[in-house]
Formats: C-alpha cells, sequence, structure tokens
C-alpha cells in the first residue's frame, strides 16, 4: 500500500529519520573527524524538518487510517520540539570539547535527531500504540544521551537510573494501555474517547478507570511530575549540560504535548476523572518542586526541581481542560523552553580557569561585577522563571491560571499562585548571589559567539519586548489548541 | 486635549536614561539620570498646567486594546493619578541628587535601577488596563529590591528578601481576582470596571484578595513589619522613594479599585479597616516612641500615617477621601525629606543612632531649622501640608464612626510625643561628642535637595486648593459611586431644632 498522502502528513520524520540514518553512516565511517560537520548538518536537517512542518504535516489532518493525526497541534509542539534540539546542538561542541578533550562523538548529534523523531511521533500520535512507539523512540536516545561522557561515573550513574526508572514507566503505562485496550476493544484515540464517552454516570467502569490511572501515571513520569518526579533532580545533574539542557526542554515540550493530546483526545469524555490526577500532580509538583529546590548548592539539580515546579504550573493550564486551557499549556511550554535553555547556556559558561565546568552556585557570587551581561541576562531568567513581570515569564503563568479561573477551578489557582511564591524564594537566591554577595574567582571568559548568541536572543524574548509577540503566539496556540477539540 | 502621547514620553525617557546608564561612566551616569527626571519633572509639569480641571474624568488618555493579546496598552489619568505622578516625579530628580555622592559602588546600575523604578511608578499610576497595572504594579518590587540588596546597610540581604516576598505574596492573590473580574466583566478597561456592579457576594472575596495586596503595600498593622526593615537598610534615596511613592500605590489601589470596583465589600468590611487602622495608630505610634535609630522611627511613623490614610478613604465622603490624599501627598514629602535628613547626618557620621548626635542646632543651625520644619509637617502642625490633610482625613472619619475618630486622634498627640522628643535628642541639648562637633553645615547640594520640599510643603498647607482642585471631580465622581452602600454613621448629626417656646411666657 502506497498512501502518499499520508507520507507526506509525517515528512518531517521521514527526513529526520533518513537523514539520521545516513548521518550514522558517515559517523561510522568518518569517525571523530566528522563530528563538526554530522552536527551542523543535524541542524539542517532539523531546519529541513521545521519547513516541512508548513506543507500537510500541520494541516493533513489524519493519517495512516488515523494512526497518525497532522494537525496544528502536532505542527506548534515540533516546531518547538525541533528549536530546542537544534539550540542543544548548537551548545554541545565546545562543551565536549572541554570537557573530555575534543571527545564530541558524532553521535550525538544523531541521537538528538533520533530523540526528535521518536518526540514528532508523539505529538501526532492519534492510536495507542503509536504514542508507545513513539515514546520509547525518544526515551532510548535519551538514555544513551544520558550517559554520553562514558568515562564520567555521574554521567553513567544519570543514564542508568533514567533507563531503569524510564523502563519501570514504560512499564507502567504499557499495562494502562493494555487495559484501555481490554476495556474499550481498541486502541484508536476517537474508539477509546467513545468508550469513556459511554460510561454511565454513577456506575463505575473500574477496568477503564484503571486504564486511565496508569496511562496518567506513566506520563507522569515523562513529565516529571510530582510524585513520579524522582529520577529528574539526579539525571539532570549527572547528564553532561547540553543534554541537561536538551532533556529539560524538548522531551518536556514533547510528553506534555503527549499528555494534553491522550487527556483530551482519547480520554475527554472523562474529564472529570482525571482532572483529579492533573490537579493533584499539579499542586504537588508546584509545592515540592519549590520547597526541595530550597537546599540546593547545585546549579543543576536547582534547575531539575525547577522543571518540576514549571510542570505544575503547565499542568494547571490542562487541568482547566478546555480550549483556552489547552492553548495556555502550550504558550507556557513556549516561554518556559526560551527560559530554561537560556538558564542552561549560562549554566555552561560556568567555566573555571582551566575550563572545567562549575556546578556550585556559590561559584556564581559576584557575577555582576565580573561578567555583568551574563549576570544581567541570568537574572533575566530567574526573574522570568519566578513569574515575577514585567519579564515574560510571568504571561506563562497569566496564561494557565486565566485558563483555570476561567474553567472555575479556583482553588487551585489561589493555591497554585501562592505557592509560586515559595518558588520565587529559591529564583531569588540566584540573583542575591549573584548581585548582593563578593564576588568568588572569575570564570573563563566567554568565548562563544554562539553561545553568547543564543543567550542574548532568549534574553530579549524574556524580556518585556516578548510582549509584543503575544498576539501571534496566541493566535498559533489557539489554533493549535483547535485542533484537538 | 493635543493627541500627542505625553504619557508615553515620560515613561519612554526613563527607559532610555536607564539603558544608556548601563553603558555609561559613573560621572556621565549621574547626569544622564538627572537631566532625565529633570525632563520628567518638566514634562510632569505641563501635564498638570495642561490638565483641565472639570473636563472630562480620564484625560491624556491613549489606547492600543489588544496590543498584547488578552490585554492593551491603555494610560490614561484623572485627578488622582495627576497629583500622585507628580509626586513621583517631584521626587524623582531629588533621590538622584541625594545619591550624587553616597553612592560610590556601581553608580551606574543604582542610576539605571532608579530610572526604572520612576518608569514603574508613572506606568502604574497612568495605566487604564487592569493587567497592564498589574504588570507595573508587581514590577515595582525587582529594582527595589536590588537596590536595597546591592547597596543597603548591613542587614540588607534579610530585608531586601522580606520587602519581596511578602508584596509578592500580596499582590498574588490579586492577580487571581483581575482574572475572575476580567472573565465575568469581558473586559481589562479599568474606567469600565469601575462602573461594572460585581454581585455581591463575589465582591466579598475580590474585595479581600486586593486588599491582601494593598494592605501589605501601604502598610496596615499587621502586615507592615517589612517596612521598619527595608527602609532601615535601604540606602537613602531608596528609603525617600519607599516612603515617597512606593507606599502611596496601596492607598492609589484602594481608591482605583477597591472603593469603585466593590462598594458594598467595602461597606461591609469598613470595620476591618477602621479595627486595623486604629491599632496601627496608636500600637506603632507607641513603637516609635521607643526607638532608637531614626530611620526606624521614621518608619514606624509612617505606618502610623498610613493609617490615618485608610480611614479617610473607608469614611465614604468628600472630606475623608480627600484628607487621605492630602496625606498621602504630603506624607510622600515629609517623610521623603525626614529621610533625606537622616541621610544628611548619617553622611557625616555613618550611624543613624540617636543618642550619637545631640546639639545639632547649635553647630547646623539651617539644618536645624528645615529639620523642625519637617517635624512640624509631620507632626501636622497647622501651616503645613501635614495639617490639612489629618484634618480633613479625621473630621471625615468623624462623621461615620466617632469613636474611630477619637482612637485615631489621639495618633497625633503621639505623633507629636515621638516627632518631639526625637527632634529634642538630635537638635537640642549640649553637643556631646566631639565628632558632632566637627559636623559641617548643609551643603549648598544638601540645601537645594531639601528647600523645594520645604516650599512644597508650605504651599499646601497655605494654600491645598491648588493641590485639591484637580481631583474634586473625581472625589465627586467615587462618592456617587459608593453612596449607594454608605456604612450607617454613628453620629448621626441632625440640623438643630430650636426649643418649643410655651405660649404665654413669649412675651
Amino acid at each position: 500500500m502506497f498512501d502518499l498522502a499520508s507520507l507526506m502528513m509525517v515528512l518531517p520524520e521521514e527526513i529526520l529519520s533518513i537523514g539520521a540514518t545516513v548521518l550514522m553512516l558517515v559517523a561510522a565511517w568518518g569517525g571523530q573527524k566528522s563530528a563538526r560537520a554530522v552536527t551542523w548538518v543535524s541542524i539542517a536537517i532539523l531546519i529541513g524538518a521545521g519547513i516541512a512542518l508548513m506543507g500537510p504535516a500541520s494541516s493533513g489532518g489524519v493519517a495512516f487510517g488515523g494512526l497518525i493525526r497532522a494537525d496544528a497541534f502536532a505542527g506548534f509542539s515540533k516546531a518547538l520540539i525541533y528549536a530546542a534540539a537544534a539550540v542543544a546542538l548548537l551548545m554541545a561542541p565546545r562543551f565536549f570539547e572541554r570537557t573530555s578533550g575534543g571527545d564530541l562523538r558524532p553521535e550525538y548529534p544523531v541521537l538528538i535527531l533520533l530523540s526528535a523523531a521518536g518526540m514528532g511521533i508523539m505529538v501526532s500520535a492519534g492510536d495507542l500504540l503509536t504514542l508507545y512507539v513513539g515514546l520509547e523512540l525518544q526515551s532510548l536516545a535519551a538514555y544513551v544521551l544520558a550517559s554520553f561522557m562514558r568515562r564520567d561515573a555521574r554521567s553513567a550513574e544519570a543514564g542508568l537510573k533514567y533507563f531503569v526508572l524510564g523502563a519501570l514507566a514504560s512499564g507502567i503505562l504499557l499495562y494502562g494501555i493494555s487495559l484501555v485496550y481490554g476495556f474499550s476493544g481498541t486502541t484508536m484515540f476517537d474508539g477509546v474517547a467513545q468508550a469513556y464517552a459511554a460510561i454511565v454516570p454513577g456506575i463505575h467502569d473500574y477496568g477503564l478507570m484503571f486504564g486511565l490511572v496508569f496511562v496518567f501515571a506513566g506520563l507522569a513520569f515523562k513529565i516529571s511530575a510530582v510524585p513520579f518526579h524522582m529520577w529528574t533532580p539526579d539525571v539532570y545533574e549527572g547528564a553532561p549540560t547540553p543534554v541537561t539542557a536538551f532533556f529539560a526542554s524538548a522531551p518536556k515540550v514533547a510528553a506534555m504535548a503527549l499528555a494534553v493530546r491522550v487527556a483530551i483526545s482519547a480520554m475527554g469524555p472523562a474529564v472529570s476523572d482525571w482532572r483529579q490526577i492533573v490537579i493533584f500532580a499539579s499542586l504537588a509538583s508546584i509545592i515540592f518542586g519549590a520547597v526541595a529546590a530550597i537546599g540546593q548548592s547545585n546549579i543543576k539539580r536547582l534547575l531539575a526541581y525547577s522543571s518540576i515546579n514549571n510542570v505544575g504550573f503547565a499542568l494547571v493550564g490542562l487541568a482547566a481542560g478546555t480550549q483556552q486551557g489547552v492553548a495556555s499549556v502550550l504558550m507556557y511550554l513556549t516561554i518556559y523552553i526560551a527560559m530554561t535553555l537560556g538558564s542552561f547556556l549560562v549554566v555552561l559558561q560556568m567555566r573555571d580557569h582551566e575550563g572545567n565546568p562549575v556546578e556550585s552556585i556559590a561559584s556564581l557570587s559576584g557575577l555582576s561585577r565580573t561578567r555583568p551581561g551574563l549576570a544581567a541576562a541570568m537574572a533575566i531568567f530567574m526573574f522570568s522563571l519566578a513569574g515575577i513581570p514585567p519579564l515574560f515569564g510571568f504571561y506563562a503563568k497569566f496564561a494557565v491560571f486565566s485558563a483555570a479561573v476561567n474553567a472555575g477551578l479556583f482553588p487551585l489557582a489561589v493555591f497554585g499562585i501562592a505557592a509560586s511564591v515559595i518558588g520565587a524564594y529559591y529564583y531569588l537566591r540566584i540573583v542575591k548571589t549573584m548581585y548582593f554577595d563578593d564576588p568568588a574567582p572569575a570564570y573563563a571568559p566567554g568565548d562563544s559567539a554562539v553561545e553568547g548568541g543564543l543567550i542574548t536572543v532568549a534574553a530579549i524574548f524574556i524580556s518585556p519586548l516578548g510582549y509584543l509577540a503575544i498576539p501571534v503566539l496566541g493566535a498559533w496556540t489557539m489554533a493549535a489548541a483547535k485542533a484537538l477539540f | 486635549m493635543s493627541g500627542f502621547p505625553i504619557l508615553s514620553l515620560m515613561l519612554a525617557i526613563p527607559a532610555v536614561a536607564a539603558v544608556a546608564c548601563v553603558f555609561l561612566s559613573a560621572n556621565a551616569a549621574r547626569w544622564t539620570a538627572l537631566i532625565a527626571t529633570l525632563a520628567d519633572l518638566a514634562l510632569g509639569i505641563f501635564l498638570w498646567a495642561q490638565f483641565d480641571i472639570g473636563g472630562p474624568q480620564w484625560q491624556f488618555v491613549e489606547r492600543h486594546d489588544h496590543l498584547f493579546g488578552v490585554f492593551g496598552y491603555a494610560l490614561g489619568i484623572d485627578g488622582f493619578a495627576l497629583m500622585l505622578i507628580m509626586l513621583s516625579v517631584f521626587l524623582m530628580p531629588i533621590c538622584i541628587g541625594a545619591s550624587w555622592r553616597a553612592i560610590k559602588s556601581r553608580v551606574p546600575e543604582y542610576m539605571a535601577l532608579f530610572l526604572v523604578t520612576e518608569l514603574l511608578m508613572i506606568g502604574t499610576f497612568a495605566a487604564q488596563d487592569l493587567f497592564l497595572f498589574y504588570v507595573f504594579f508587581e514590577a515595582g518590587l525587582i529594582p527595589m529590591y536590588l537596590i536595597i540588596g546591592i547597596w543597603g546597610g548591613a542587614n540588607r540581604i534579610y530585608a531586601s528578601y522580606k520587602f519581596f516576598l511578602y508584596t509578592l505574596l500580596g499582590s498574588v492573590l490579586m492577580l487571581i481576582a483581575m482574572l475572575w473580574m476580567a472573565h465575568y466583566a469581558g473586559t481589562t478597561d479599568i474606567p469600565t470596571l469601575m462602573q461594572t456592579d460585581f454581585p455581591v457576594h463575589a465582591q466579598t472575596w475580590l474585595w479581600l484578595a486586593f486588599f491582601a495586596s494593598f494592605a501589605v503595600k501601604m502598610p496596615m498593622w499587621p502586615v507592615h513589619t517589612w517596612l521598619p526593615d527595608a527602609h532601615v537598610q535601604a540606602p537613602t534615596a531608596g528609603s525617600v522613594i519607599l516612603a515617597g511613592v512606593l507606599l502611596k500605590l496601596g492607598g492609589y489601589g484602594f481608591l482605583r479599585f477597591s472603593l469603585p470596583m466593590f462598594p458594598e465589600a467595602s461597606a461591609q468590611l469598613t470595620w476591618l479597616i477602621f479595627a486595623l487602622s486604629a491599632v496601627a495608630v496608636i500600637y506603632t505610634s507607641l513603637v516609635a516612641l521607643v526607638q532608637q535609630d531614626m530611620k526606624k522611627l521614621i518608619a514606624y511613623s509612617s505606618v502610623a500615617h498610613m493609617a490615618i490614610v485608610t480611614i479617610g478613604l473607608f469614611a465614604f465622603n468628600r472630606q475623608g477621601v480627600e484628607g487621605a490624599m492630602i496625606v498621602m501627598l504630603s506624607h510622600g514629602l515629609v517623610s521623603g525629606a525626614l529621610f533625606l535628613c537622616v541621610g544628611v547626618i548619617y553622611d557625616r557620621l555613618h550611624t543613624r543612632e540617636i543618642d550619637r548626635y545631640g546639639g545639632l542646632s547649635i553647630n547646623m543651625p539651617r539644618y536645624a531649622v528645615l529639620f523642625l520644619l519637617f517635624t512640624m509637617a509631620s507632626i501636622g502642625l497647622p501651616g503645613t501640608s501635614g495639617f490639612v490633610g489629618e484634618f480633613l482625613s479625621l473630621s471625615g472619619t468623624y462623621q461615620l464612626s466617632t469613636w474611630i475618630a477619637l482612637l485615631c486622634t489621639t495618633g497625633i498627640i503621639l505623633g507629636a510625643a515621638y516627632m518631639l522628643y526625637l527632634y529634642r535628642r538630635v537638635a537640642f541639648g549640649e553637643i556631646r561628642h566631639d565628632d558632632v562637633r566637627k559636623m559641617p553645615d548643609l551643603s549648598i547640594r544638601e540645601f537645594w535637595l531639601l528647600a523645594p520640599i520645604a516650599a512644597v510643603v508650605l504651599w499646601m498647607g497655605v494654600y491645598p486648593e491648588s493641590f485639591l482642585a484637580p481631583m474634586r471631580n473625581d472625589v465627586g465622581t467615587l462618592i456617587a459611586r459608593v453612596s449607594r452602600a454608605t456604612p450607617v454613621s454613628d453620629s448621626q448629626p441632625a440640623a438643630g431644632k430650636s426649643a418649643p417656646v410655651a405660649k404665654g411666657e413669649a412675651r
């Protein structure tokens, strides 16, 4: 069967997988020398996939008899994923050169491409099994990436931990899927939705409900929402910094978008059932992410807890369960990846005189005097993550809480926003360290125009100037959300 | 009314100057900041001159609805906003002048942060969109946090955290209330919302959410504790702007949101405001009486003065509201000036301990005269601005609640006690310390920082009409809006009737 229309709708995934396969061969024959070239070609492939999004990939509708949905929602999520993956590629070369003696292996960009292909399938899944295939493709690439610095014990530990716990979560998810399949007779989202809609109010259908709970538990692991977050700090701390930046951005977007699609498209009729789960996970993530971050002394660990905290806020928008809620989740993710990639780019600049990476928060002391520009950018990201206006992070929180209030979820909105003040404390601590404390030994001067440029772009996007992008972003996210309803 | 966007220009000047300052040397940054703030002052005076008293309620309106998607960029001022903007632009060049020599490290950043603060203050008062207001209102935390934290005293980090987190916690609940209002009314336009009748049961919750924010900003007892810490640790100019303008945001919020948008809830909860204010007046005045630190004493006196503002605002009559506005303006000038006076001697001796001074009227006569004037204005001596405001505010309160008026008037007496006691210990008596004896009198720069404030304090005290006239119509509009909910007064003043005269005795 040769279904040209369907093949056109998955054009981005085709570009990515074919590109990744070819590059893998290049890497196998070219060896270490080809690393730089492979990186640049990979970025070109990601751009190509991004361009392909403008075609039927974001407006085609249903492909392969419903296994894939190429709609605006998938298009918008993929655009974010590819952008984040490209930044993760740009960050990598210098980092690996400095830390492991020129050990940038060409497998890194290939794995990122494969992971991006998997994420693309995740966000456009129209079937529980497509979902699982995409998720595993992404995850397997991610496990290898986490342990990419194979001579570094922490990196190896991170990869192993991620793999074991990730496999457990996949098992939970698969178990949930099997229950849903068993009690609804189908794995297609439409059919599953019909099965949930057919539940007579008042009579509990335990099979479908257990399936729902297990599916959400598996997804909660992937987005690292409390109580399935335990792997996050260890993996984020141990993985090489560019990989951590990647984990905190692209897979987060993909898993979150996947959770939104499953919740709305497949389990939409059971909204009152999964809403409780989402509300619990949301508040627990906001509060736990904030409280646990207070005692951290390692910046990567702190950002890991920050990402847990942020997932909690994104879930506030999902809890609303409305079109506005879905749009606000996408808006949140857009702003969040800019903030988090910016922060990790700053972390990449934290190097002592010999060029070795430093990760302690204390080493940021007095950064505003030794590297004023870098400190200002970091301060912008931190205030923005804390959600203080006039920075763009405020609008992200504004959007999700607006959706929650409009959906009538007042207790969630009130507790969630009150708990955001706890989060402000540890973000302020970074600013305090950089601005109020006496200077620690200065970092090595910035030597990468690419990284400096990316930090500047992210900081400008997060600055009040970003507000001018709201009408455009708002229209896009709204159009994307509409595709699910 | 010209179509020229004068309010946007007032926002743009400090914004541009702040960016420029970052890239300049210390001295160039000082001059840039001074010129920018003076330019804003000139624009402010122009604004006042052009303001059409008795004209439309909202003037100098600029609207770009939906510029930011769900909310827009809308500016416009009424009389209240005009007066508070004038206060901000008037104090700002003085703050820059006060920091001219006192701030030696990281001057460009300091000046840039002050300019950002000015931008945000003007924006808060001029915003006509609910969320634009919130953005300006909240954003003020960032520069103030950095000013206290970088250039503050020994305990600056604790103070900066306390300031930031206290005010943030107060404000986030207001955001939820705003989201609900925007959803209910379908608009984020403040003038429209001021005409919207929200359901009475919702009003109470909304009112409490706004109260949480404004009470902390104001600050009202018992959430005032961040203020003494912030004041004591902030540099002199930081204290001036904190006391002078930032505290007024709370009062402005009550005036702009709580009263006109939730009249019924305001009436229901007037007892809460009155009770907290009465406690604040008496308690913080007593606390002020025992302070050893000059700045702390003035900080506590600020809390007491702000309580006079809140009772005036919630008196639901013209005297009360006008008095509250005058107290706000007067307190902005007077407490700002008092902090400058503390700064003057702090720069010489580097201590704020009251006992280290004494007898300053002997070797610093010019300083002593100006300090005396501001002390008297703080007490509320007739002829100074303090008297006008406090008298109007208390007489307005008396019409609603005689008991609260009685309790709060004791604050005036206590205020006289602690201010005079402070002045006696600092300025009178013998000079006991040699280093105090060597202190030179006011320099020309310092004199010109204090003299304009002194002039305006006297002007407001002798002829308050200049300041009341632009606000008169707006007070009328506000009173008309809340009149349907005005609580019952306990004083029940009635027109006097002559005693009946028995027939036959008339001859």
